[in-house]
């Protein structure tokens, strides 16, 4: 299928961006979206021109780095899943996709779809954790946890930190984030011991101008 | 040249690594504040050995390319890990996961490194638990276990599909707190660019801001690389786009020795490839295997229809379906080790038996075990895997089976280490898949994650000690050091030569054809003529790639160009000592099977009165032969035998 992509090219968080249009022709509806910008970039360095700079590494879905806003939509119009996992027979021959990065005061632009997400790793540095050092633990099985809130805290502890939400919220909250690691912790006995989620939320607030929080 | 010196402790394999810890040296706690690590890698060796150090006392420099620590790919290991925790009450014991692990292997492994993993195995599981991680829990209460290929206990400890994302949070997450701590100073998106020697140790780092091209140098007084492994040599693998070997690379070319640099693993179930655009291929966890059956039809003659799309496999009979590995391995059925599914897949596709468009495909099935158990178990046991299946190839697992074929998934070889994770080089540890120490000639299913938490949390953190006991008198360097400022020196150069080559081909172009090369003639199946060729061909690679080479954009900005040129530079040449390794080892074993050693029914095999040593190679310089050292393995405590997973 042929393509018009209109993406958001800046060249550094300093610099005005703005849009700029490519086409892009033959693509197999088997491949992913991100394989379509990697030919769209290909195209590019054969004609000695900056290719598009974005995040991405697993290409599995898990690890969180890819981040795009595709036509409206944070990792676009498939249902959940990341930007690797999303492919191109859910588009059209003849679309127009509009492709911009992560949209947040939270996380300023790098370069082009990039985005800083620090602020992520500000929160879990301030108390996404259970305090424990290596070594002197009690026997795994020592404490029976049920399997309802363990399977419950695992849905929360599947989140991969990569941002939809606060690019989706209109406060641009990380509350989502927030309350995936809250919830995992607060479900297990282990994580009940420590109250730290005061912190968490007052961090959240200074990297995340959130309207619902005073 | 180094001494290859293993420092195995003497006495009963039973008691090594106690009597190590017992006797080796230790740091006074007001001294581990005056010494500085480096540790590059965030995933789960490195952010676990980053956390521990940091909780010791020391003072840790941590460094990961990704945007996050979080990312490492550690995070998309999926099935599980194992440990000897024996919870079933199924026969387990620590001599029993030490045994599958060496018999795994194929006999390629050290054996005292292969028993002290097992050892501090059941330690990762209560570390885990202790950090909030939600393994798989029984209606009991108590955590639950699945099998994996290679042995025949239940001892796979698991969270869903996503085992490696949770123990790497965990492990994250204990970074993070030490970060806030600050005993930990956290570097994102900062790539090793060099190693600093001075006076025959690691001290240091040069490093590259990726964000603004800035270079720099890091102090040490020791350097630990947790780097990861190189499957990305061959373009299409299950690794991250950004995993490389550039680190231990660069620790190679500094003095560090690269052993067994052949033994790769290939991962028997990945969705097939599906076009020449692909830019990775997708792993469908061994755990799959548990419940699924492999298959490919029985006559040539409806593989040719279903290739063609004139035959649906779920409505092919029973009798016409070839359950290859339960006919081939009664024993271990769909639960042979990797090396083994990979194999029988391959032949049965050179064959003429597979499927796909291309033929290279085969069936993973689940029709008998939605009869036997219901879709519901199913779904809670791999709901997220069965939705990833679907959302790649469109089509739907629950009633059509999933098309799989091997896949490059993980390096079994990596920098020479001895008993105490140290490389050649003095202060120089290497830990997780960068090393070779543990799997041998073939890693057995959750085992990579075991192994990478073990050197993190329980290893490293001992042996580390026993060689900075004696640098508490050594001053924290500066980084004007004249050896730090040649070292930036010959990192610019470098990234200078590379820009200024303003040949025609991007650097992924080339990238590809080393893959095409690496997966035809070192991958599954290896020659000694396939093998001579590959040499003359990435000798070509070379040349056209330091010729015709075309990065855009600048030295000193974010150029993902650039970023990807260097690392290829570096893939090229492991290529080539690969095919060489392949072609020295006159053997098949594990990962590593030369056609010309196979038994009569096709099974690799080995010459362990020749080959039973691991490959350790010394490089000489630029356009030199590197040179062979053996570390000869001796196996007191097991018996070597074929592996046979039949009976």
């Amino acid at each position: 299928m042929n393509l018009t992509l209109k993406i958001w090219r800046q060249e550094n968080e300093k610099a005005q961006g703005k849009f700029v249009t490519y086409e892009v022709k033959d693509i197999s509806p088997d491949s992913s979206f991100l394989e379509m910008l990697d030919i769209l970039n290909e195209q590019l360095v054969n004609k000695i021109q900056l290719p598009i700079a974005f995040d991405h590494d697993c290409r599995e879905g898990i690890c969180g780095m890819c981040s795009l806003y595709i036509n409206g939509r944070a990792h676009g119009p498939d249902e959940g899943i990341t930007t690797c996992q999303l492919h191109m027979r859910k588009f059209s021959d003849g679309d127009i996709i509009t492709i911009e990065p992560w949209r947040s005061r939270g996380f300023p632009i790098i370069k082009d779809l990039m985005v800083n997400r620090d602020a992520f790793d500000n929160i879990m540095q301030s108390g996404g954790y259970i305090s424990v050092n290596t070594g002197g633990i009690p026997d795994a099985n020592s404490i029976p946890i049920s399997k309802e809130n363990s399977d419950l805290s695992m849905d929360a502890a599947a989140c991969i930190g990569c941002g939809a939400c606060v690019a989706t919220c209109k406060n641009s909250s990380a509350m989502l984030f927030v309350s995936a690691k809250v919830s995992q912790f607060a479900l297990l006995p282990q994580g009940r011991t420590e109250a730290k989620i005061i912190s968490n939320i007052a961090r959240m607030n200074r990297e995340f101008l959130c309207a619902n929080f005073s | 040249m180094a001494i290859l010196n293993s420092k195995v402790p003497g006495g009963k394999l039973f008691d090594k690594w106690t009597e190590y810890k017992n006797h080796q040296n230790l740091v006074n706690p007001a001294n581990k504040r005056k010494l500085d690590i480096i540790i590059v890698g965030t995933g789960l060796a490195g952010a676990s050995a980053a956390a521990s150090l940091g909780e010791l006392g020391f003072k840790v420099k941590n460094f990961c390319y990704q945007d996050s620590a979080r990312r490492a790919h550690s995070i998309a290991a999926q099935g599980g890990i194992n440990a000897a925790k024996n919870y079933p009450n199924d026969g387990d014991s620590v001599y029993r996961l030490f045994y599958d692990t060496v018999k795994g292997g194929d006999y390629r492994a050290r054996e005292s490194n292969v028993y002290r993993l097992a050892e501090v195995s059941n330690s990762i599981i209560d570390q885990g638990v202790a950090q909030g991680i939600p393994f798989a829990r029984d209606y009991g209460g108590l955590l639950d276990n699945r099998s994996f290929g290679g042995a025949l206990v239940s001892r796979t400890f698991y969270a869903r599909g996503q085992t490696g994302q949770q123990l790497l949070l965990g492990a994250y997450s204990a970074l993070s707190r030490q970060i806030n701590k600050k005993t930990v100073d956290m570097y994102n998106r900062t790539e090793l660019m060099d190693i600093v020697i001075v006076d025959g140790r690691a001290r240091g780092i040069v490093v590259r801001n990726l964000v603004t091209g800035k270079i720099e140098s890091h102090f040490g007084h020791a350097v630990v690389l947790a780097t990861g492994g190189y499957g990305n040599v061959f373009f299409l693998s299950t690794n991250a786009m950004g995993s490389n070997v550039s680190a231990a690379w660069k620790a190679h070319k500094k003095g560090s020795y690269f052993a067994n640099p052949c033994f790769v693993q290939i991962h028997p179930t990945c969705i097939p490839v599906h076009g020449d655009f692909q830019s990775k291929l997708t792993l469908m966890s061994e755990s799959l295997r548990n419940d699924g059956r492999i298959w490919v039809p029985k006559k040539k003659s409806d593989a040719e229809k279903i290739r063609k799309g004139q035959l649906k496999p779920e409505s092919l009979k029973e009798e016409d379906r070839d359950y290859y590995l339960e006919r081939r391995y009664p024993a271990f059925g769909n639960l042979v080790p990797r090396d083994v599914a990979s194999r029988a897949a391959k032949e049965r596709c050179d064959a003429g038996f597979g499927i796909e468009k291309t033929g290279k495909g085969v069936y993973l099935d689940f029709k008998s075990a939605i009869e036997r158990l219901g879709k519901n178990t199913i779904e809670q046991r791999y709901g997220n895997l069965f939705q990833m299946y679907g959302k790649i190839t469109d089509d739907n697992p629950y009633e059509t089976p999933m098309k799989i074929y091997p896949a490059i998934h993980y390096s079994m070889g990596g920098v020479w280490v001895d008993y105490e994770l140290m490389s050649t080089v003095k202060g120089l540890f290497v830990v997780g898949e960068a090393n070779f120490s543990d799997h041998g000639a073939n890693r057995l299913g959750a085992s990579a994650l075991m192994q990478g938490l073990a050197d993190g949390y329980f290893v490293l953190p001992y042996t580390i000690q026993n060689y900075l006991a004696d640098q508490i008198g050594v001053a924290r360097m500066d980084t004007n050091l004249p050896e730090f400022k040649k070292a930036e020196k010959d990192v610019k150069l470098l990234l200078d030569k590379l820009m200024s080559i303003k040949g025609k081909r991007s650097v992924d172009s080339i990238h590809k054809e080393l893959g095409i090369t690496m997966w035809d003639n070192v991958g599954m199946a290896r020659n000694k003529k396939g093998l001579e060729l590959a040499l003359e061909k990435i000798k070509s690679l070379k040349k056209e790639f330091w010729t015709n080479l075309r990065i855009p954009g600048e030295i000193n900005s974010l150029n993902t160009e650039l970023e990807k040129a260097y690392r290829l530079a570096d893939f090229l040449e492991l290529g080539e000592l690969m095919a060489k390794d392949a072609l020295h080892r006159d053997e098949s074993s594990g990962g590593h099977f030369r056609e010309e050693y196979q038994t009569d029914e096709g099974e690799a095999k080995r010459d362990d009165k020749n080959f039973t040593y691991a490959a350790a190679w010394e490089y000489a310089g630029e356009n030199k032969e590197h040179i062979l050292h053996k570390d000869v393995l001796s196996y007191e405590n097991i018996e070597v035998k074929q592996r046979n997973y039949k009976k």
